[in-house]
């Protein structure tokens, strides 16, 4: 099923005092100077928090940026529907926060399988990402004398997270975005929007370039640069139903693993506790209700499974508020792992588990409820055709985010030199859980702060000489003739369906041995049959959402087969990653003796080579990840 | 329940209404997922679906757009397309679906237009000029929270372009009132506040942008209700501006 490799060695990151590790990497990064930036190119893919932040701020310290999305503005990248908030160690609230704090519990809520070094650095970044957005007019939350507001969010115990209402991550993103019009219109980044990376170009060793396909005209074409950026997000649409856009893809990060970057942790997945559950077999894809909703909403499922009444209709006796019960200290508050399996265990997907605010409202009235979360309520409206405000919201869990992603080093580097990965597209910060309100942080550490002080420690090699880009964008020409060719009697569509059955059963909330060994003999299979059945009407060269779909869904069924083989090498249950037969009393059961480590996969054609980054931690000692 | 769709086919210069039966839907479902199932059975059948532009399908990302029976992003107030449920229609009746029609917005392919005028008008000046890097503490400016509320409700805006849709003129004033409010309102982005109003108003213009006449079909159907007051700040500012410094005196 898989081979073992060399264990990874150098993951760059300084040692000495956690506190000024990132002060000394910065020091001892080299340099260029403002006239040689002038010469030099990166490409950064993707626009979104992490992808719109470097672009920008690559440019304003003067390199030539080439920027692409597959949206048709950057301004639509999918952290666009972040909702709840982003977390900083400010301490505004005097509520006991610090860098330290922030630190802890996020390499705790990712159950100590994150890196040490980076963690501590994205909690003393995340203080300047507030200070920054504010400087651009995000518009956050504030209070009446004029400061910022801020409130709590799940897996922490201090008032952390700055907000813009339910729309954090648009503001945020609307920031980065204007942030990168300035650079377009002053000439230094040049936009490309509705084109897709479909390969990386890999000379003398290095990532050189894209291979890309116009959306519009559907031309192919190659773009050369001194250095890559991936910035391109999450592949929870391996699940066919996740929280993620439509759009969301893993066929840059896989191209660019079949290239040679090691993929890292590509199980951990994280299921979000408050979607909307699904209404049918038509549904295309999940909402997620923000993860804020659990600070005032409490959620039950009636006492007597069999109960069904109508919830308004059960009297507060008939209701058990389990994680109010189960966990006394963090309530509603646990963090989303710990939420999402004890509904699943208390409920079914059809009925789901009741999120009531009846007593916020009783408590704060209905205009205070509707400041915080009256967005929120209109969209469930929306959806779901009931009225929060008088009737209790039904949620479920649903895939959300996902914590792997290519292997990369303490300055972003992944395993191809000059390929950097940022955001969500790497696997760096947040282990095996994230815990809410971090990916914004992360996202824009990277864009803002970490890959612009690392990025020259590199391109103060080059320049790197002509490019030979070889037969890269034919093979991509081949693989797109390829899906047209096939002219088959079924759709991308019931392709993708049936793949992410396959993923949520076997690989989702809750994984079995037997179950994964059951989907990797099922996915193989599916993917042959997609190879000889699947249907792409029209032409490569015009615009066609087929062709693109069907691209996305080949890699998926890929990545997918990568997924289950990582669960089912891990064989401890871990954050987001639940493994039936690694249990105590119920709850998961991590086995640090033997996996405290990132497993990072090489991709041959064949099985895949595990390499081992063992993590160390000196500083948050591991221990059992208790919210009672 | 069935729906009879009368959907606007495009594939170069010109293009024409077809009609389509398409049955055994669900109210449950968004008027996107209907889409959804006619494109799957269109596939099947040999035909090229109708191409639509989505994304987050959550009313957020701006991406979506449709016009339905004439009215942008259709009947319900205050909603996107991917947010319009069937539950909204009757069981057989006929709807008309087009793509969003005004002259910076060409037809790409069937539903599907290219709005990059709005990041060129964006790109005119709707930001605050900071570089990442030296942001004083963020408590150090105090914004009255009323001026914060407000610029919150203005840069609620998804930049999806039914107010372009909506206005008898092809006006984007909604659009770039929303940009010029969010900023104008907030003390980092009030040093550039002239000058931005009025780079940005002409860049409006010059892309082929119609003038506004107050007639209020862009709040009608703004997807996040953004107001027509706006437009009065962004007019206040231009003249503000006028009055106060050389026109051409383009900024960086």
């Amino acid at each position: 099923m898989y081979t073992e490799g060399d264990p990874i060695a150098d993951h760059r990151a300084p040692t000495g005092p956690i506190e000024t590790r990132w002060d000394r990497r910065r020091f001892t990064a080299r340099l260029v100077n403002p006239a040689n930036r002038r010469g030099r190119t990166v490409i950064v893919v993707g626009t979104g928090l992490a992808g719109g932040s470097a672009a920008a701020t690559l440019a304003e310290l003067g390199y030539r940026v080439l920027s692409f999305c597959h949206q048709d503005s950057p301004r639509r990248a999918h952290s666009v529907a972040a909702q709840g908030g982003i977390n900083a160690a400010k301490n505004y609230r005097n509520d006991g926060d610090s860098v330290w704090r922030l630190f802890h519990d996020t390499v705790k809520g990712g159950d100590f399988r994150a890196r040490e070094s980076n963690v501590y650095r994205l909690a003393q970044l995340s203080t300047a990402i507030i200070d920054q957005c504010v400087a651009q007019g995000v518009p956050f939350a504030r209070e009446y004398g004029g400061l910022l507001d801020t409130r709590s969010f799940g897996g922490a115990q201090v008032s952390r997270t700055f907000y813009a209402r339910g729309q954090t991550g648009q503001q945020l993103l609307l920031g980065a975005y204007q942030a990168l019009a300035r650079q377009i219109d002053a000439g230094r980044v040049e936009s490309h929007p509705r084109t897709e990376m479909l390969d990386l170009v890999v000379a003398d060793g290095r990532a050189r370039g894209v291979v890309v396909r116009d959306l519009v005209t559907g031309a192919v074409s190659t773009h050369l640069a001194d250095a890559v950026v991936l910035a391109t997000g999450g592949y929870g649409n391996v699940f066919h139903l996740s929280t993620n856009a439509k759009g969301c893809n893993a066929t840059a990060i896989w191209r660019a693993h079949r290239r040679g970057a090691l993929f890292a942790n590509p199980c951990f997945t994280q299921i979000h506790p408050t979607c909307i559950p699904p209404a049918g077999e038509h549904q295309s894809k999940l909402t997620l209700m923000s993860e804020s909703l659990r600070n005032d909403g409490r959620v039950w499922v009636p006492r007597d499974p069999a109960d069904r009444r109508t919830p308004g209709a059960i009297p507060e006796s008939g209701r058990d508020y389990f994680l109010e019960r189960l966990y006394p200290a963090f309530g509603n508050l646990v963090p989303r792992d710990i939420a999402s399996r004890a509904a699943k265990n208390a409920s079914d997907p059809e009925r789901g588990v009741y999120l009531d605010f009846a007593d916020a409202i009783a408590r704060l009235g209905a205009d205070v409820v509707k400041a915080r979360y009256g967005n929120l309520f209109e969209m469930y409206q929306r959806i779901t055709g009931d009225d929060p405000y008088t009737t209790p919201m039904r949620i479920w869990p649903a895939v959300h985010y996902t914590m792997g992603g290519l292997w990369v080093d303490y300055d972003l580097r992944s395993t191809i030199p000059g390929l950097f990965v940022i955001g969500e597209a790497n696997f760096s910060d947040h282990g095996a859980n994230r815990l809410g309100a971090s990916a914004l942080m992360q996202g824009l550490a990277d864009g803002y702060f970490v890959l612009p002080n690392v990025i020259g420690d590199y391109l103060a090699d080059a320049p790197f000489g002509d490019v030979d880009p070889g037969g890269v964008e034919d093979e991509v020409r081949d693989r797109v003739a390829r899906l047209l060719a096939v002219d088959g009697d079924r759709t991308v569509e019931s392709f993708h369906r049936e793949l992410g059955r396959i993923m949520w059963e076997e690989c989702g909330m809750e994984r079995t041995d037997a179950g994964l060994r059951t989907a990797l003999r099922r996915i193989p299979e599916l993917r042959a049959e997609f190879w000889s059945r699947v249907k792409v009407p029209g032409r490569g060269e015009s615009f066609n959402q087929e062709l693109e779909k069907a691209g996305r869904v080949a890699d998926f069924l890929e990545l997918a087969e990568l997924m289950c083989v990582d669960a089912l090498h891990r064989e401890e249950s871990c954050g987001g990653h639940f493994r039936a037969e690694s249990t105590a009393g119920g709850e998961a059961l991590r086995d640090d003796h033997r996996f405290s480590y990132v497993a990072a996969w090489e991709f041959t054609g064949g099985p895949p080579v595990l390499h081992r980054e063992d993590l160390v931690f000196d500083h948050v000692r591991p221990s059992i990840r208790s919210y009672a | 329940m069935n729906l009879t769709m009368r959907i606007w086919r495009q594939n170069g210069a010109t293009g024409r209404l077809v009609t389509y039966d398409v049955p055994d839907l669900s109210p449950d479902m968004s008027f996107l997922e209907a889409l959804d199932v006619l494109n799957e059975r269109l596939v099947l059948a040999g035909e090229e679906p109708v191409a639509f532009d989505h994304d987050c399908r959550e009313g957020i990302c701006g991406m979506c757009g449709l016009m339905i029976d004439g009215v942008a992003h259709g009947p319900e107030r205050a909603t996107t397309a991917c947010q319009l449920h069937l539950r909204h229609f009757s069981d057989g009746d006929t709807v008309t679906v087009e793509p969003w029609r005004a002259t910076p917005f060409p037809v790409i392919r069937d539903l599907v237009v290219d709005r990059s005028a709005f990041d060129r008008i964006v790109e005119a000046g709707g930001y605050v000029s900071v570089s990442t890097g030296s942001a004083p503490d963020a408590h150090a400016l105090p914004v009255p929270k009323p001026d914060a509320d407000a610029a919150f409700e203005a840069a609620a805006c998804i930049g999806c372009g039914a107010c372009v849709a909506a206005c008898p003129n092809g006006s984007a004033m909604l659009f770039t009132a929303a940009k010029v409010t969010h900023l104008g309102l907030l003390p980092q982005g009030r040093p550039e506040r002239g000058t931005r109003a009025s780079d940005m108003l002409a860049a409006h213009d010059d892309l082929g942008f119609g003038g506004c006449t107050n007639t209020g079909e862009c709040t009608a159907v703004c997807p996040k209700g953004i107001p027509l007051s706006t437009i009065t700040r962004f007019n206040a500012d231009v003249l503000r501006a006028a009055r106060s410094f050389s026109q051409g005196d383009k900024r960086r």
